[in-house]
C-alpha cells in the first residue's frame, strides 16, 4: 500500500488509480487464478487448431483409440481426431461466447441506460418489455427458432442467443443508472445542456465500466452454456464442430455404454472450466472494484 | 395487494400473447421453406396424403390472408388443437405431450424444489463461517458452471457404465409391464435416481451460493448490528438474516425456471428418459415441426403458472406488498 502512496506525489491522478486496481488484482487469488485458467484455454482455442495433425470431421484415424501419442485425446467410433474437434470445439465456444455477450451487452445497456436516465414512460415500455422477455423461457424460443432454420452459422446462433439473455443486465443497469441519474455531476452536465446521448456515454457509463464489465463477463460465460445446450440437443451450427455437438455425438453413439471417456469428458470439463473461471473472475472483479468486500 | 398481482397477471397474459405470436410467426417468416422439408419428408411415408392434407388444411390454411391464419392459430390453440404429430401421424400432439408431462414433472418439481431447499440451508450455514464457505463456494462456483447435460453424462458413465449401480437409459425396464404394480413403481424410481440427482445437483450450487451472499449483505445491515450490539444470540441475529434473505430466492426462483426447464431437456436426453425432451429431440429428428411447437407453447404456459403461483407465494410471505408499500419491484 505505501508504494502507491507514495508514487501518487509524481503520478497523475488516473494512472494512480490504475495502478491501485492492478495492486489488488494482482493480489486477488480468485481473479488470478480464474484468468489464468481462463488464459489456458483461450490460447488452446487460438494456437490448438495449428497444433491439430488431423482435420477435425474426417474419418481418417482408426476407430475407437484411447488417448496416445498419435492421437492425444483419442479418436472417435467413426475414426475422427478427438483433439482436433476438441481445440475447433474451443474456438466456436469462445467466438460464440464473445459475440452472444456483446449482442446481449449492447441490448441491455442500451435498455438499461435509457430506462434508467429517461425515466417516465419510456421506462415503462422499457421495462414491460424486459419483463415479458424476462418470463419467457427463452431457451424454448431458441429451440423452436433454431428448429425452422435449416442452415445455422455460429454467428447467427451467437445472434440469438445475444438477443434472448439481455434481459436481467439490463435490468441491473437500469437500476445503477437511476441511482446515477440523481447525482450532482450529472445534473451539472445537464445544466450545460449536454445531449442525452453524451450524459450517458460520458458521465455515467464511464462511472459504472467496472459494474459493466462484471455484466458482460457473466453475459459470456452464459452464452458459452446455452450454445453448449443448444449444440448438444443437435440445434447447433450445421457448418462447425462444437463442444456440445462433440457430446451429442459421443451419448448418441454409446460412448458410455462402450466406456469411451476421452471423447464425452473434455469438451464437458473445459466448458466447466470456462464458464467457472469467468464466474470466479467475476467475484474477483467485485472484490477488487469494492473495497467493502476485500478480505482484511 | 390486488394491484401487485393485476400487475403481474398483465404481464404474464402479454408474455403469453408475444410467446404465441412467435410461435405462430417462425414458420411463415424465416428463412428456407418449412414445407419443402415437410413433404419431401412426408411422401417417403404411408398414408403420404392424408397426412400432407391434414397438414395444410388444419395448420397453415395458406390461402387466406395473414390476420385470418393468426386468428385461426389462436382458436385452435384455445380449442387445445396443437396439431397432428407427423411421426407418429395421426397421433394427436396433446397426446404426445400428455404421455411424456408426467416424466417431465416428476423429475422438474422434485429437483427444483429440493435443490431450491437444501441450497438455500447450505449457503445460509455457509456464510461468515470461513472453513465451510472455503468449501462450499468453490463448489458451488463449480456447480452452477457445468452443463447439465455434462454432469448427466459424468453420472451416467461412472455410476451406471462403469459401476453398474443404476440403469443408463428409459424410463423404466422395459422388460416390466407399464401398470400400476410395485415392481413397476420401483423400476420407475431405480430409472428416475440418476437423471434427478443430476439435475439436482448443478441447480444446488447457485441457489448456495445467492444464499451465502444475501446472507453476509443482511448479516452487515443496520438491524443485524443492532441486535448485535444488544447482545442477542447470534443463532437469532442469524434467524432473521435468513428470513430476509429468503426473499430475493423466492423472486429468484421463478426467474431460474426457464434455465431448469431447458436443463431438464438435455438431462433427459442423456437418460433417454421418455419426458419432454426425449420427445422434442425426436421431434427434431424428424423434422415433426408440430411437436417442437407444441412442446414450446407447453412449457412456456408451464413456466408462466409456476410464476404466478410464485408471485402468490411472495405475497403471503412478504407482508410489504399486502399493504401496497414497494415490496419487490413488479
Amino acid at each position: 500500500m505505501t508504494s502507491t502512496i507514495g508514487s501518487s506525489a509524481t503520478a497523475p491522478a488516473s494512472k494512480n488509480v490504475r495502478s491501485e486496481v492492478f495492486y489488488f488484482a494482482s493480489r486477488n487469488t480468485k481473479l488470478v487464478i480464474g484468468a489464468v485458467v481462463f488464459i489456458v484455454f483461450l490460447l488452446g482455442a487460438i494456437f490448438g487448431p495449428m497444433l491439430a495433425t488431423h482435420e477435425p470431421m474426417t474419418f481418417d484415424a482408426p476407430p475407437g483409440l484411447p488417448p496416445s501419442a498419435d492421437f492425444w485425446f483419442g479418436t472417435t467410433l467413426f475414426g475422427q481426431d478427438v483433439f482436433s474437434q476438441f481445440v475447433h470445439g474451443l474456438r466456436s465456444s469462445f467466438i460464440v461466447g464473445a459475440l452472444g455477450g456483446i449482442t446481449a451487452a449492447v441490448i441491455g445497456m442500451l435498455v438499461g441506460f435509457f430506462a434508467g436516465y429517461r425515466g417516465g414512460i419510456i421506462d415503462e415500455v422499457l421495462n414491460m418489455l424486459t419483463n415479458v422477455v424476462l418470463v419467457i423461457p427463452t431457451f424454448a424460443v431458441l429451440l423452436v427458432v433454431a428448429a425452422y432454420l435449416s442452415v445455422r452459422g455460429l454467428g447467427t446462433e451467437a445472434m440469438f442467443i445475444g438477443l434472448t439473455s439481455w434481459p436481467w443486465a439490463a435490468r441491473a443497469i437500469r437500476a445503477q443508472t437511476f441511482s446515477l441519474t440523481s447525482r450532482d455531476f450529472v445534473g451539472m452536465a445537464r445544466l450545460n445542456g449536454e445531449s442525452t446521448f453524451r450524459i450517458i456515454f460520458g458521465e455515467i457509463a464511464p462511472n459504472m465500466s467496472s459494474y459493466l464489465v462484471m455484466t458482460f463477463i457473466l453475459l459470456f460465460g452464459g452464452a458459452i452454456l446455452t450454445a453448449a445446450t443448444l449444440d448438444f440437443i443437435g440445434l447447433g451450427p450445421t457448418d462447425s464442430i462444437s463442444l456440445g455437438l462433440m457430446m451429442n455425438y459421443s451419448v448418441m453413439n454409446a460412448a458410455l455404454q462402450l466406456g469411451m471417456w476421452w471423447w464425452f469428458v473434455p469438451p464437458g470439463l473445459a466448458i466447466t472450466a470456462i464458464v467457472g473461471s469467468l464466474y470466479v473472475m467475476n467475484v474477483g472483479l467485485d472484490e477488487v472494484f469494492n473495497p467493502k468486500l476485500r478480505a482484511l | 395487494m390486488l394491484r401487485y398481482l393485476a400487475r403481474k397477471l398483465f404481464i404474464y397474459l402479454l408474455t403469453f400473447i408475444v410467446a404465441v405470436t412467435i410461435d405462430w410467426a417462425i414458420p411463415r417468416f424465416m428463412p428456407g421453406n418449412p414445407v419443402d422439408a415437410l413433404v419431401s419428408r412426408i411422401a417417403l411415408m404411408p398414408d403420404a396424403n392424408a397426412a400432407l392434407t391434414s397438414y395444410f388444411m388444419a395448420a397453415f390454411n395458406l390461402d387466406q390472408p395473414l390476420w385470418q391464419q393468426y386468428l385461426n392459430f389462436w382458436w385452435a390453440l384455445l380449442n387445445g388443437d396443437l396439431g397432428r404429430s407427423i411421426m407418429l401421424f395421426p397421433t394427436p400432439v396433446t397426446t404426445l405431450i400428455g404421455r411424456a408431462l408426467p416424466y417431465t414433472l416428476g423429475l422438474l418439481l422434485p429437483s427444483i424444489l429440493l435443490s431450491w431447499y437444501v441450497g438455500n440451508v447450505v449457503g445460509a450455514l455457509a456464510a461468515r463461517r470461513k472453513l465451510l464457505d472455503n468449501s462450499v463456494l468453490p463448489l458451488g462456483y463449480l456447480l452452477t458452471a457445468t452443463p447439465y447435460m455434462w454432469l448427466g453424462i459424468l453420472l451416467a458413465w461412472v455410476l451406471g457404465s462403469t459401476l453398474g449401480w443404476f440403469p443408463l437409459a428409459f424410463g423404466y425396464d422395459q422388460s416390466v409391464k407399464a401398470e400400476w404394480s410395485w415392481l413397476f413403481f420401483g423400476s420407475l424410481v431405480y430409472h428416475w435416481v440418476l437423471p434427478f440427482a443430476s439435475l439436482f445437483m448443478v441447480a444446488l450450487g447457485g441457489w448456495a451460493i445467492g444464499m451465502r451472499n444475501m446472507i453476509i449483505y443482511e448479516l452487515e445491515s443496520d438491524y443485524a448490528n443492532y441486535l448485535m450490539a444488544l447482545g442477542a444470540p447470534h443463532r437469532l441475529v442469524r434467524k432473521y438474516a435468513f428470513r430476509n434473505a429468503m426473499l430475493p430466492q423466492i423472486t429468484g426462483l421463478a426467474l431460474q425456471l426457464g434455465a431448469v426447464v431447458g436443463g431438464a431437456l438435455v438431462t433427459e436426453i442423456v437418460f433417454s428418459y421418455p419426458g419432454l425432451g426425449w420427445l422434442v429431440l425426436s421431434g427434431i429428428q424428424n423434422q415433426d415441426y408440430f411437436v417442437i411447437q407444441g412442446v414450446f407453447l407447453f412449457i412456456i404456459v408451464g413456466v408462466l403458472l409456476a410464476n404466478l403461483i410464485v408471485d402468490v407465494v411472495y405475497v403471503i410471505v412478504d407482508p410489504r406488498t399486502r399493504v401496497g408499500l414497494q415490496g419487490d419491484a413488479a
